[in-house]
């Protein structure tokens, strides 16, 4: 009984240190409010939305849509960068440092808001 | 066996079952006029009535081109191809010039027998038949319906076949990674990339930059404009003077035409 009680005190140790470690990512919005959909679907469904309207953008030429990367970037880059990307508190490498899924955008994309952005937009 | 066959398709059809397939399709027919599976009438219509600048999708009804007045284009001038590297964030690499991308660059010939001398932009000629998209193994290399010949980064897989086929030398391939894109202007390691015409300008109803910098400070030997409208400049200049495709032979129609070549 005693070792009983022992293990489970030890599990319970584990699963509090477990859940320690990872602290959940701080997501600090610029402009909050603003967003295109619910914070629900956009967190479930933003790659879709995204590599949906790249196709159309990038083969039928639409331009101006609901979904856009760059509209993204504009809202959620942070205000000290001017970028989405950098340390765990920028919004999109926060996230996605958290559930350790690659973020292969900003290859190509240009991760800095277009006002502060390099070159001229 | 064959009796039995015969005897199914004499069967009278059932004509409760048709009659509601029938009202079904008048149904779909009557919500959103669909004309072929992922065509709407509505969408078409759009496409046509606003037109490429007014916000709608890109149509076949245009045909987006550029004339170059060699006459007029001056020899050493580089203006178009600044504009250009400015435009699209085209930076040289680190250290290796022969992989540097290249979008448009300026040509110097000179005519043996006669002497004459001529300077001209060459860059992707976005070929009505471009060998580019023949060839390409995932359809990462596209042409709108407008005729602008694009790279679809997103499934490009960097093999260079378009590299090889296109008989003008326009595409680049980026070897080293990059930072500071234009944010219109996606740009990345490992793919394929060529002039897109500034595509992005060109959606928003402006001129490519390379046009707009000629048309500034250079010779003014540039013009763009839509190739199937009659009343544009660029038709209307490509009726009267004589002009000419490169390498007319291969008749891969290009959208990029030459004047005193």
């Amino acid at each position: 009984m005693l070792r009983l009680l022992a293990g489970l005190a030890l599990l319970l140790a584990l699963a509090q240190a477990a859940s320690a470690e990872v602290p959940k990512p701080v997501v600090a919005i610029a402009n909050p409010g603003k967003c295109v959909a619910p914070v629900e679907e956009m967190r479930r469904s933003h790659m879709d939305m995204l590599k949906h309207q790249r196709d159309k953008t990038l083969r039928q030429g639409e331009r101006g849509a609901k979904v856009s990367l760059n509209a993204c970037i504009d809202c959620h880059a942070s205000k000290e960068g001017g970028s989405v990307l950098g340390s765990k508190e920028n919004f999109c490498q926060g996230c996605h440092s958290y559930v350790a899924v690659k973020l292969d955008c900003f290859e190509c994309h240009q991760p800095k808001a277009t006002k502060t952005a390099g070159a001229k937009p | 066996m064959s009796e039995r066959k015969q005897g199914q398709r004499d069967d009278p059809p059932d004509s409760g079952r048709r009659a509601f397939i029938g009202a079904g399709v008048g149904v779909t027919a009557a919500a959103t006029l669909a004309i072929a599976p992922g065509i709407r009438l509505i969408e078409i219509a759009q496409a046509h009535s606003s037109g490429i600048h007014g916000g709608g999708l890109a149509s076949s009804k245009q045909r987006w081109g550029l004339l170059v007045d060699t006459t007029r284009c001056k020899s050493g001038c580089q203006e178009c191809v600044s504009a250009c590297a400015r435009e699209n964030a085209i930076a040289p690499g680190s250290g290796r010039p022969s992989q540097n991308s290249q979008w448009l660059r300026k040509i110097e010939l000179k005519e043996q027998r006669t002497g004459r001398e001529l300077s001209l932009p060459m860059m992707c000629q976005h070929c009505a038949k471009p060998p580019c998209v023949d060839v390409c193994p995932t359809g990462a290399s596209m042409r709108r319906a407008d005729g602008i010949v694009l790279v679809d980064r997103h499934i490009c897989i960097g093999c260079r076949y378009c590299m090889m086929a296109c008989p003008y030398q326009a595409r680049s391939f980026v070897h080293e990674p990059l930072h500071d894109q234009n944010p219109q202007v996606p740009r990345g390691q490992g793919c394929v990339e060529a002039c897109t015409l500034c595509v992005h300008r060109v959606d928003k109803g402006l001129q490519p930059a390379c046009v707009e910098a000629c048309n500034k400070t250079g010779g003014g030997a540039m013009v763009f404009g839509d190739i199937k409208d009659p009343a544009s400049d660029i038709a209307k200049r490509i009726a009267a003077v004589a002009s000419s495709q490169v390498r007319a032979d291969l008749r891969l129609d290009p959208g990029v035409r030459y004047q005193g070549i």
